[in-house]
Order: structure tokens, then sequence, then C-alpha cells
């Protein structure tokens, strides 16, 4: 069994067009679901489901969501992270204040968030390219301070709402494992729904806005429209993204996780996993989770002890050179390092 | 009234220093088409660096040193980093900028550490008064500093013949190098002289507030400046960093009480915002033509 | 052309300026169902302008635009015009780079295709049934393009021509009442230029689609069109047959005088 093409004939066009028409996709694709759904919560230990799966599944999340609006439409937010924050917020509000079921709260918490990113978004119909981008920005400015001046909010303490236990129809959710479980599902929910979206006629409309906007516009694309609806689709999902860790990981909705450099980060996650692929925020996201990790323990095997300081630095030297270098070397990501490697199987075992 | 005009000029004061970084942005944008998100962290790398210097060094030797390292950073900058993305799209070398900004935060913290540092360089700070409003000597050397700076700019890129060739090369790339100005050469000298202008502010903030990470968030506060002032504008940063400046003083001075205070963050996005509403390309940026 | 006919548009007295400089200047000009017209015209003759103008991308200061026999507003964006049966192709290179063919010549459909946005997102269904019939369409414009083998590689990175060509492609896609091209064989060899025009008379008799379309080679011109209206610093100096347009001294000393032959 390889990975290739040649000797896959597709008979109509629907075959062709699945959302993975290479065989060995579907099986690399059932391999990684049974890991998610089966083997990683059964052999992980807690510390790993709940200091590492959590945040990368909704880093993923968040980093898919950044990945439409600046991956596909080609429209740069530099404050997604206030959208985040919109979602966590607004669900723990919801859940804690007005005991609305926790699925609707999580869901709800993106829906405020959407409203959020689309009134950000509407600049885009006249603003273009980096005055674009550093409007954004205010989105991430006036976001933090109405979410820290706005006394009720927060019910008065600065800024920050603790989150309450989980409860699902009276099942309460406590355990990493049934943590884990609880963002997985929403996560593979999302990225199915997303990666179809992209693969279909909104994705192309995006495509076409990012590649040569005034050809997509006289060819028929509405530039507004599509561009609302890209900040919308990626604002939810960084809501929903904010609502899950701040619900799993944080365990308080707290301004301060979602400043500025979130933001920068997320943007990270998206360069370095690959812009314009569903599955490159799943690397970039990974990767920027397991980095800290693994710079600490490069710097503990040359010293006792790692001050604070020392290992910022290192994450912000390695961070800034790894995004320099992708943007050199590979511009579309490790999803494009991955699509090369599989191309050569594709056409495996005749390469001409 | 009197208290009116303290906040304007202490505004206007604080809204030199936005010029400042904004011009630095905009240089380096007209020449190179880069959105340089690390000038902020160009600021701190130099204040960090002279402070380091001082302490085995007098302050024109330190002065020097500090200018070396600029010269250096630009030319690293433009050599390893832009030279292979020359004809990348525009927002490639925006992201390649925001990888630079944690670059240069995180080389020059490792070299002269995180801790905030003072930074005295013996301008005196003596308040005084004139008809009733109170001015200091430190924001006033500052101001004229940087005012003696931009017009020594506007004469450069206007009388010499480096300045001109800068300014054939921020209007037409092709057209430079066809008689055969070296354009990463000239980039390079861009970089230079917005090294100076960061340098020079960072200088100014970092006496004032000391040295240390939160040097580089004022290029987030120039970022409003330029947007409202027009990318390619030197002119537009000039006067959008006076008026945010004085602007933003005012609204958090008479108008902040009522909501709370703290709209400084935010205050001059606002305005950018509503600005660029109206004109999309800023108070002087060149307006772009659609052509297809 | 049987001029009696309702023109399927008609533009009167249409003038632009851009920053001072008119661009065009009271310029009125028709298209008859069916016909494939040409604009011509030195450079900065107006002639790309006048697309745009069609197309909604410029607002001109006067003049009225008719299509179908209704008037449009001046002022519409573009895709709206575009909803309304006009389609373009671009005189630079207007792909988009980093779609397929198949991609790029879908977003042509982009008009006609109308599943929300929640049955996208689910697939499955209705959308799935959309999207396989908008891929025949697609298939049969790829086979008439004979573009066949490239349908699947990135647009950014085929050869001028065949990119020339997938643009072709994208503005049929939309099958509208009226199709605009901007120097669609320019830069091309004689091989190219032959196929290019061999797909618009095709496009034209077979498919019945109305062309208007702006080329530089004269020979193409004379050859494929039935009417033609040239443009010179923004001002209309001539229109008729091509038999007429060639023994027009106008045209004739407008063609000498800038390009010099």
């Amino acid at each position: 069994m390889f990975y290739r093409e040649c000797g896959v004939l597709k008979e109509t066009y629907a075959k062709d067009m699945a959302i993975f028409p290479i065989p060995l996709d579907r099986w690399g694709l059932g391999v990684m679901l049974v890991l998610a759904f089966v083997v990683i919560p059964f052999t992980a230990s807690d510390y790993w489901l709940s200091s590492i799966m959590l945040p990368f599944y909704c880093f993923s999340l968040a980093a898919l969501g950044l990945n439409f609006l600046t991956g596909y439409a080609g429209q740069v937010s530099i404050g997604h992270a206030a959208f985040m924050a919109v979602g966590a917020y607004s669900s723990l509000i919801l859940y804690g204040r007005y005991g609305v079921p926790l699925p609707l709260s999580i869901f709800g918490g993106g829906i405020f968030a959407s409203a959020a990113g689309t009134i950000f978004g509407i600049p885009s119909l006249r603003i273009k390219g980096f005055y674009l981008a550093v409007s954004t920005l205010a989105a991430q400015f006036i976001i933090e301070w109405v979410l820290t001046h706005w006394q009720w909010v927060s019910g008065g303490v600065f800024g920050t709402i603790d989150a309450p236990d989980m409860y699902i129809f009276g099942w309460i959710i406590d355990t990493p494992v049934k943590k884990y479980y609880l963002v997985l599902c929403v996560l593979t929910l999302l990225t199915v729904f997303g990666k179809n979206l992209v693969r279909g006629q909104l994705g192309r409309n995006w495509t076409a806005i990012r590649d040569m906007d005034v050809a997509a516009e006289i060819i028929g694309v509405s530039l507004f429209r599509n561009k609302l609806i890209a900040f919308a689709v990626s604002s939810f999902y960084a809501g929903v993204a904010g609502s899950l860790i701040t619900f799993t990981y944080y365990l308080a909705a707290n301004i301060e996780e979602f400043n500025l450099f979130l933001s920068f980060h997320l943007l990270g996650m998206i360069i370095i996993g690959g812009m314009g692929t569903v599955l490159g925020s799943f690397f970039g996201a990974g990767f920027m989770t397991l980095l800290p990790i693994f710079i600490n323990q490069t710097l503990l095997t040359i010293m006792e002890r790692v001050p604070s300081d020392i290992r910022a630095n290192s994450e912000a030297i390695v961070f800034g050179g790894l995004i320099v270098f992708f943007l050199i070397v590979e511009p579309y990501g490790m999803a494009r390092l991955w699509q090369t490697i599989k191309e050569k199987m594709r056409l495996w075992p005749f390469p001409y | 009234m009197t208290f009116f005009f303290e906040v304007l000029i202490s505004g206007l004061l604080v809204g030199v220093m936005y010029s400042l970084v904004a011009m630095g942005f905009a240089l380096i944008y007209k020449a190179s088409g880069v959105f340089n998100f690390a000038q902020g962290d160009m600021s701190l790398l130099a204040g960090l660096a002279l402070v380091g210097f001082l302490t085995v060094m007098p302050l024109w030797l330190a002065l020097l040193c500090t200018f070396a390292v600029m010269t250096i950073l630009a030319y690293g900058t433009v050599f390893i980093i832009f030279r292979p993305l020359v004809a990348r799209p525009p927002l490639i070398l925006f992201m390649a900028a925001i990888g630079l900004s944690f670059l240069i935060q995180g080389i020059g913290q490792a070299i002269w550490g995180t801790d905030a540092k003072g930074l005295n360089i013996g301008i005196p700070e003596i308040s005084f008064e004139i008809s009733g409003i109170y001015l200091n000597t430190f924001d006033l050397t500052f101001g004229g500093v940087a005012t003696a700076l931009v017009a020594g700019l506007v004469w450069f890129f206007q009388k010499t013949r480096t300045g001109r060739a800068l300014r054939a090369v921020a209007d037409d790339h092709e057209a430079a190098l066809s008689v055969g100005i070296p354009l990463l050469r000239a980039w390079a000298v861009t970089w230079v002289i917005a090294g100076i202008v960061a340098t020079v502010a960072g200088v100014a903030w970092g006496s004032r507030l000391g040295v240390q990470f939160s040097l580089s968030l004022i290029a987030l506060k120039a970022l409003p400046v330029l947007i409202l002032g027009g990318i390619d504008s030197i002119l537009g940063a000039i006067l959008a960093g006076l008026l945010i400046g004085a602007s933003e003083n005012l609204a958090e001075v008479f108008i902040g009480p009522y909501v709370g205070g703290g709209i400084q963050t935010f205050f001059p996005y606002l305005v950018a915002l509503i600005v660029l509403w109206f004109k999309p390309y800023g108070m002087f940026g060149k307006e772009i033509i659609e052509r297809v | 052309m049987n001029q009696e006919t309702e023109p399927l548009l008609r533009v009167e007295e249409i003038s632009i300026t851009f920053g001072g400089l008119k661009a065009l200047n009271g310029v009125s000009l028709e298209v008859y169902p069916g016909e494939v017209m040409a604009i011509i015209g030195p450079n900065g003759a107006g002639k790309t302008t006048m697309l745009n103008v069609i197309n909604g991308v410029y607002t001109p200061d006067e003049g009225r635009i008719f299509f179908e026999g209704r008037e449009r507003p001046l002022k519409m964006k573009p895709h709206h015009v575009a909803a309304m049966g006009i389609s373009r192709t671009f005189q630079n290179l207007a792909l988009f780079r980093g779609m397929t063919t198949l991609g790029n010549i879908l977003v042509g459909r982009s008009q006609k295709m109308h599943s929300n946005f929640f049955s996208q997102g689910i697939y499955w269904g209705l959308s799935e049934k959309e999207e396989v019939e908008h891929r025949e369409a697609v298939e049969w414009i790829i086979d008439f393009l004979e573009i066949e083998n490239i349908r699947k590689q990135p647009a950014g990175m085929l050869p001028y021509g065949l990119q020339k060509r997938v643009e072709l492609g994208r503005a049929l896609a939309a099958e509208p009442k009226l199709l605009l091209l901007d120097e669609p064989m320019a830069g091309m060899n004689l091989e190219e230029k032959e196929d290019i025009a061999r797909f618009v008379l095709d496009a034209n008799e077979e498919l019945n689609y109305t062309i208007a379309l702006i080329e530089h080679d004269m020979g193409v011109v004379m050859d494929i069109c039935d009417r033609i209206v040239v443009l010179d610093f923004g001002n209309k100096i001539a229109e008729g047959t091509p038999e007429e347009i060639k023994k027009n001294p106008k045209v004739i000393q407008a063609y000498l005088g800038t390009a010099g032959g």
C-alpha cells in the first residue's frame, strides 16, 4: 500500500472532489482519528492531556480561524486574541450568570466573538492592506479596554471571571480526559465544517480576493460580503477557541491571557504551519505549544536551572528566527513541506 | 484655559516622539515597501545598547558605539532577511518584520538583560513657567533635537546626492536599478537612517521611563499615527504625530474621567479609524488607483 | 451586423477625468447582440478605461449606460455588473495565482452558485450536488479550450499563453450575455494567437456569445470582428466595418501619427 495517485482512477466528479480523494489520505486520517480519540486519552498522562493537548487543540482552532481570514482571504488581523477574549468572557457569562447550557454557551461565545469580528471587519470595505492590518490593532486595544473597564462584564473584579464547574446535562466534566474529549469533539466538528467551507465556493471566493481582489470583484465576487463572512467565521472560531481554553485550561477569563502577543503568536502559528491550509493551522499550533517546552528542556541540558528571562529571550529569538526562516525558505510553511513529501510519493514509482 | 494649554503642550511634546517613530516607519516603507513592525524594537535595542556602553565609556563614545550597532543591524537585516525576500508580496515582508521584531527583542535583551534600567545622558530636567504654563527643559531639549533631526532629514533627502538617490529608489525600484543605483545598498542606508531616528526616540523615551521591554511598545503608539498620516508620507507622519499626541492627551484628561480612564491606549486608533473611513490612504498617503 | 436591432449595451457620451486628464471625452458606443466588436486605438487612447467604466471599476463623470435596454446607474459595484451578465478578461494577467485552473474557472461561476453558508459547511447533500453540477459545466469549458492537462495545476505556474487561456475560461464560465476581452492575444506568438482567435470565433458562432474586445494586432481584428470602434486620446474618431476602418483617413493618421506605422 503506497501513497500515490497513479492507478487511482476517479470515475465521477463527485469522487474527484471528495474531501480526501486519495485512499491513503483517508487511511491517514483514520489513523489520526483513532490516535486522537482512542490512543491518546487512554495512554497519555494527565499532565500531557491537560497541559499540552488541551492548549494545542484550542490554539489549533484559533489558528484555523485566523487562517481563514489571513491565509485564505488575505486580510491580516493582528487583533485576533481579542476575539478569543470576547468568546471567553461571553461564554462564561452566559454559562455562569445566566445558566445557559454549556454547549450553547461555548457556541454563544463564538457568536459574540463573531459579531465583534464583523464590526471590526467593516473597515475592510474601504481600507486595505497595511491600513487594515493596523486598524485590526484597534480591535485588540478597544476590546481589551472594554472588557477591563465595563463593570458589568467581570462583576467588578479586575476584569477576571472564574470558570465555574462544567456540566453537560447534569454530567460533570472535571477530569482531564473528559475535558480532552469535550475540546476534541468541538475541534473535530469545526474542522470538518471549516474544511468544507474552504474547499467550496466560499473558500474559492476568499482565495480569489486574496490573490487579485479587483479581478475577483469584476468576475462577480462581492468583496464586502465575502470579506465580512471571513471576519465573521474567523472570529467565531477564535471565540469558540477562547471559550474552550478558558473553561478547560486557564479556568478563569483573564484579559492578560489574550493580549497582543497572543495575536502575534497566532500569526506566527499560521506562518510556520502554513498559510492557506487547514493542516498548517494544526502544525503551527502544535509547534508553538511544544516549542517552549522544547527550549526549556534544551536549556536544562546546559544549565542547572533556567531563569525566566533567559527562557523568554530564547523563545523570542527562536520564534522570530523561525518566522523569518520559513518566510524565506518555505513561505507556505510546514504544511507545504509535508505536501512536497507527499507529491514525491504521489507520482511514485514513475516520477516523470 | 491655562490647564488646557498645559495638557496640549505636553501632548504635543509626546506627539513629537510619535512623529519620530512614525517617520522611521515611513522612511523604510517608502524605500523598500517593508512595513517595519520592528521600528519600536529598534528603539529598545538602541536604548539597551546605549545604557550598556555608558557603563564602560563616556557618552560620545557610547553614542558612537550605539550608532555602530544600529548600522550593523541595518545591513544585517537588509542583506540577510530582506535580500532573499525581494519581490515577494508586501504581506510576506510585513510578517518578516514581525519575526525581526521578536529577534531584536530577544537578542537585545539576551545581551543587555531584561531588567528596567535608568538612562541619564545629562540633560537637566528643570521646570519653569511662562505665563502660567509649566514646561521643563528636558522635554524642550528633546523637542528641539527631534525638530532638528526632521529638518536635517528633509535637507538630506532634498539636497544631497545620496538622499536624491534614495528618493529615486523609493519612487521606482526598477528605474533606479536601471540608472545604476544599487537597490540593496540604498535600502541599507535607509535602514541606517531609520536606526538613527529610532535611537533618538529610544533615548528620549528611555530617559523618561527607563529602558525596558515596554519601550518597544512605542511602535504601537506610532502605528495609528502612521496610518493617519499615510504610510508613505514623511510630512503626514510629522503632522499626524502632533495631532494624535495632542488629541489623546486632551481626550484622556477631559473625556477620560467620564468613562473610567485609560482611553489613551486606543484613542489614537479610534481617531485613525474614523479618518481612514473618509480618506482610506490617510491624510497624505499616496492613493493607489486600481488598474486592471 | 443588423444595426436595426436594439443594442445589448449602449454607452452614451461617457466622460471621465483622472487628475485633470480627460481619459474619455464624450465617447458613445454600442454593442449589438451576437456580434464581435473591437475597440482599437493607440496606447493611452482610453480603451481599457472604457471597459473599466462598463464594469463599474470607474465611475464616469458624465454619460449614461444602458444594458439590455435598461439604464443602469453610473456608480455600480463591479460584482453587481457581473450579475447583470457582463464578464471580462484582463490586459495584464489577473488570474488567482494560488488556485488551480479548475478553481479559477469555478470562481467564474460564483454568480451562479447559491447554496448557503451552512450547507456549504456541511457539504454532503445540497452543496455537493451543486459543486458537482458546476464542475461539469467547468469541465465542458476546459474541453472547449483544450486545457484538460493543466486542470489541477496552480494557475500562477502556467506559461503566459495558457494563463491567458484560463482567463478566457474563467470569463466564459459565467455564461455572460456580454464578454469583454482586454487584449486577449497580447504578447503571444502567432500560433497562440490563432488558437485564441479560433476560441473567440467559436464562442461567438457556436455558443452565441456577444463579444467586445480590445486588440492591437490589426490583422486579427480585421479577420474576426464584425465592427470596429476607434479611440484616440479619449475621443471616438471612427466606427464601422473593418473595410470602412481600413480606408478611414483619420484612423490612418492616428496610427501614423503615434505608432509610426
